[in-house]
This record gives structure tokens, C-alpha cells and sequence, in this order.
């Protein structure tokens, strides 16, 4: 037998072989398409004048500085839209819930809200709430576009938040239920204490995705009045002729939500490992 | 103390599971069901503790008749503790947590009027060491002793044990008995569905031999497992000593 490093056993050896193999192959593979790309993309017809309008360093530097000012925005409509998302979510699948019958008007509301909310494009109610409610009228501060902007995020994202928490407490076994209910908890401690911890954690990785797609959908409200990022860009590529702007939006947009995404998917992964 | 079944009926569906259940435990007692699986032993358990609604007939605790449907069911079942056999703790909290959790909510206890009480609890089931654990950091037997003081921690009248050993490794079977001897011994009332045939014989006042849905012969250990009356009852006797032998 060859000789090992000291400390191994012959299954570590193997697949540190393996393992170098592998990253061997990935790291050639990967090489050879970025330098097909790189060699390739300049060398087509068009390619100067798309550098020029997309990649320009010039009006890059120019407008970062703007645009990243604008982006914040984009972050203090994102920050205040979660809390009101998360409650109003969890106020509706709750809702959902309740098997009193008197309450039964609460779910009713709470399946055509879900069923609303979840039906028409986020930019579509961007527009009516936007655009509509302040048409009605409102003396100041009721008009303004960023009240009425977050209003209809939320309205649609609460929709889609309550229905993952609504799964999250139809996935905890009804055995817990039992157990709590034989202690002789009242519903409502039982859901509180004992169900909802439970559904809550389950759904994290889901909710991180909801985040991340609100985070992107916040530049709607562009086309409603609000000066964040997306419109932001849209006068600098007036003023100045030029797309760079929009590349830059988007890295910026990308710095956010690619650790965002990641996070996420090392949570779902992480949630899978623990549940096998 | 005292429960009595009277003519117990429960179905589910077209499916007859308990078809007329009369039986008495007396305060300090322990009686055990036994009877093969899908006789209905656990339906039985989960009626008295008023997880599953009756069909008819009634279940009279101290002469009220718990089986009353339009009884508000929460009061009830603080008097009347269940262990299941998949043990059921909830898993976000420490053990001790667990047992904290409903005399806060029921008896408007604080943490620190419970810690000195429920220490003691858990001092006499021997997990004192294992009070700040999460169930999936507990064996199979501690997670059920915990289950068990969890129950006991709302001082029930009586104690319902749903095959509490069958999901336990054979070599944790015996701490698990071993708290239900101690329990006996304080002078708990206890109903146990078990298939675990010396325990019973060594510890219970009274069997209850269950088959489809009705109890087809009942008497003290001695009897049941001396001189079975029924046909049926010997042959299941026969099927699980024999296996227990083998
Ligand atoms: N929730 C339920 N829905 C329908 N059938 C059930 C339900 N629970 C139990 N049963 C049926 O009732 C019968 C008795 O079950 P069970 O009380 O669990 O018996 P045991 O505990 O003696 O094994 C079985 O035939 C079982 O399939
Ligand atoms: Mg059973």
C-alpha cells in the first residue's frame, strides 16, 4: 500500500483525491467560459457601442454616488414595510384560522384578501392604491405617494406572508396540539405558546425569499412619484443618454440581495439537514 | 376520587371503535388495558381526557358527568393527565420549560414561584441534570419521564398512560416502569394501556382485556392471567407471553 499522510484513515485519503479532483475540473472548466466570454463578447459587431452606452467608467463614476443616495430610499421603504408586513400576515392566517363561528366573517375576510392580494400583479396595485387613493382628494401629509406606495406593497406582500405562515401551522402535527390541549391550555395558548414558535421557525428560509423579492419590488413605486433608485436612474439616463445607470442600479441592487439569497438557502439547507 | 364509564360508544365513521365501555377505577388504583393493537385502547384514553368527543354514554368523575358536551372541556382535562406514547414534548422548549409551561398559563404562576416545586419534580424522577436540556438532546426514557412530570405538574386526579414503553429502546423501558411503581406507591390513580404483560401482572389493581371495541373479560392480574374465562382472552395471552418467551 502507498504510504498516507499520518493521522488519515484510508477513506479520508480517497476522498481528499477525490475532492481535489473535482475543484481541479470545476476551477478549468469555469476558466475556459469566462475567457470565451471575454475573448468572444468584444470581438461582435456591436460590442463598442454597447460598452459605451452600458459600461461607460465615465458616467458610472458620475452618478454612483446619486444613485447609492437614491437606494436609501429603496432601504427606509423597504425597513418600515416588513413590520407591517410581518403583523398584517400573520394577522390574516390567523384569521384563516379561527373555528368560532361568530368570528366566521374574520375568515372569510381573511380567504378573498389572500385570494385578492395574491391575484393581481404588485404593480397593479401599485397604480390603483397609488395613484387612486390620493386622487381622492387627501389634504397633506394623506397624499403623499410613499404612504400609498408602502400601502400597496403591503397589502400584496401580507397576502403571500400570510399563506407561508398559514402552511408553517398546518406542518406542526396535531400531536403537539393534543399534548397541549390535554395539559388543559386554552386554544389560544395553545396556538400561542406551543404551535406558533414552531410554524414560525419552519418558515424563515420561505419568508427571507419574500423579502428578497420585496426588496426588488420596492423600485416600483418609481412609476408613482417616489425618487428611489430605479427612477433615480431613469433621469440620470435622460440627462445623460446613457444606460450605465441602470447597470449600476442593479449592481447595487445585487450587493444587497445576493448575500440575502444565500443566507436563505444555507437556512433552507441547514432546516433539511436537521429534519432528516 | 373516583371514574366510572358508563356504556361507551365512539365511532369513527362507519367504524365502531368503542361499542359500549363500562368500567370503575377507585382512588388509588391502577388499571391496565390490554387488548391487540386497533382494539381501541388509545381511542379509550383519548375519550376520557376529552381529546375525541363520545359518541353517547357517559364518564362520571367525582358524580359529574365530564362527557357532557356542552362542558367547557379545559377545566376537565387539568384534572386528568395523559402521557402518549410518542411522548409529544415540544421541542423549542428545555424540559423544564415544558413542564413550566401550562401552570403558567392555568394556575397565573411566575417562573420563579414554579422553579423550587418543579426542581423537586424533577429531583425525584431523576433528571435534575437534565432540566436545561431540549428533548432532542434527552434519550427516548428521559424525554418520557419529562413527559411525565409534565402531566404532574397540573396535580392531577388521575393519570391515563398510553402505551408510554413502546417507542423506548428495550433497556429504557425500566426507568420509565419504575416512576409508575413510585406513582402507585404515592396512591396516583392510574389507567395504563400497555402490552408490557409481567409489569401488569406485578403492578395493576385491576385488566381490562379490550377487543374490538369491548371489554370481553376484566378481574384482577391473578385471574386474567391464571384462569382467562374467554377463549379470545387466552389466545392473545398465549400470542404475547409466547413472543415475550421466544
Ligand atoms: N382518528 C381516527 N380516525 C379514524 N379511525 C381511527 C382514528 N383513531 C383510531 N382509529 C381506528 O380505531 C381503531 C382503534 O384504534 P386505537 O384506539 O388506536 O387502538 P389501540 O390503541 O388499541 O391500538 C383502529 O381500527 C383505528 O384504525
Ligand atoms: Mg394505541
Amino acid at each position: 500500500m502507498a504510504s498516507r499522510p499520518a493521522g488519515l484513515t484510508r477513506r479520508q485519503v480517497y476522498e481528499r483525491s477525490l475532492k481535489r479532483r473535482s475543484l481541479i475540473i470545476a476551477g478549468g472548466s469555469t476558466l475556459a467560459v469566462v475567457l470565451a466570454v471575454v475573448i468572444l463578447v468584444p470581438l461582435s459587431p456591436g460590442w463598442e457601442k454597447v460598452k459605451l452606452s452600458f459600461f461607460n467608467g465615465e458616467v458610472f463614476v458620475k452618478t454612483f454616488p446619486k444613485l447609492l443616495n437614491a437606494f436609501v430610499l429603496d432601504l427606509a421603504i423597504f425597513a418600515w414595510s416588513v413590520p407591517l408586513i410581518a403583523a398584517l400576515g400573520l394577522a390574516i392566517a390567523l384569521a384563516r384560522d379561527v373555528r368560532n363561528p361568530v368570528l366566521y366573517p374574520l375568515r372569510l375576510f381573511g380567504a378573498v384578501y389572500t385570494d385578492l392580494f395574491r391575484g393581481v400583479p404588485v404593480v397593479l396595485v401599485v397604480y390603483l392604491v397609488g395613484f387612486g387613493i390620493p386622487g381622492l382628494g387627501l389634504p397633506r401629509p394623506w397624499n403623499s405617494p410613499y404612504i400609498w406606495g408602502t400601502v400597496a406593497l403591503v397589502l400584496t406582500y401580507s397576502a403571500y406572508v400570510a399563506e407561508i405562515f398559514r402552511s408553517g401551522i398546518e406542518s406542526v402535527h396535531n400531536s403537539q396540539r393534543n399534548a397541549a390541549l390535554s395539559l388543559g391550555l386554552a386554544g389560544k395558548d395553545v396556538m400561542r405558546f406551543v404551535v406558533l414558535p414552531q410554524a414560525i421557525r419552519r418558515v424563515i428560509p420561505a419568508q427571507m425569499n419574500m423579502l428578497i423579492a420585496l426588496q426588488k419590488d420596492v423600485a416600483l413605486l418609481s412609476f408613482i412619484g417616489p425618487v428611489e433608485i430605479f427612477r433615480q436612474a431613469g433621469v440620470f439616463k435622460s440627462l445623460l443618454a446613457n444606460f450605465t445607470p441602470y447597470v449600476v442600479a442593479a449592481a447595487i441592487f445585487l450587493v444587497v440581495t445576493v448575500p440575502a439569497t444565500r443566507l436563505a438557502d444555507y437556512l433552507i439547507a441547514k432546516q433539511n439537514r436537521s429534519r432528516s | 376520587m373516583k371514574l366510572r364509564l358508563e356504556n361507551v360508544q365512539k365511532s369513527f365513521g362507519q367504524t365502531k371503535v368503542l361499542d359500549g365501555i363500562s368500567l370503575e377505577v377507585a382512588q388509588g388504583e391502577m388499571l391496565c388495558l390490554i387488548g391487540a393493537s386497533g382494539s381501541g385502547k388509545s381511542t379509550l384514553l383519548r375519550c376520557i381526557n376529552l381529546l375525541e368527543p363520545l359518541d353517547d354514554g357517559a364518564i362520571w368523575l367525582d358524580g359529574i358527568d365530564i362527557a357532557e358536551p356542552s362542558l367547557d372541556p379545559q377545566p376537565i382535562r387539568q384534572r386528568i393527565g395523559i402521557v402518549f406514547q410518542s411522548f409529544n414534548l415540544f421541542p423549542h422548549m428545555t424540559a423544564e420549560e415544558n413542564v413550566m409551561l401550562a401552570p403558567r398559563r392555568i394556575h397565573r404562576k411566575t417562573r420563579d414561584q414554579l422553579r423550587q416545586p418543579i426542581a423537586e419534580l424533577f429531583d425525584r424522577f431523576g433528571l435534575r441534570d437534565h432540566m436545561n436540556r431540549y428533548p432532542d438532546q434527552l434519550s427516548g426514557g428521559q424525554q418520557q419521564r419529562v413527559a411525565i412530570v409534565r402531566a404532574l405538574a397540573m396535580k392531577p386526579d388521575i393519570m391515563l398512560f398510553d402505551e408510554i414503553t413502546s417507542a423506548l429502546d428495550p433497556e429504557l423501558v425500566g426507568e420509565v416502569l419504575e416512576v409508575l411503581k413510585s406513582l402507585k406507591t404515592e396512591g396516583m390513580t392510574m389507567i395504563m394501556a400497555t402490552h408490557e404483560m409481567d409489569f401488569a401482572r406485578e403492578v395493576a389493581d385491576n385488566i381490562c382485556f379490550l377487543d374490538q371495541g369491548r371489554i370481553l373479560e376484566q378481574g384482577p392480574p391473578q385471574q386474567i392471567f391464571a384462569a382467562p374465562k374467554q377463549m379470545r382472552t387466552r389466545d392473545f395471552l398465549g400470542r404475547v407471553l409466547g413472543a415475550h418467551k421466544g
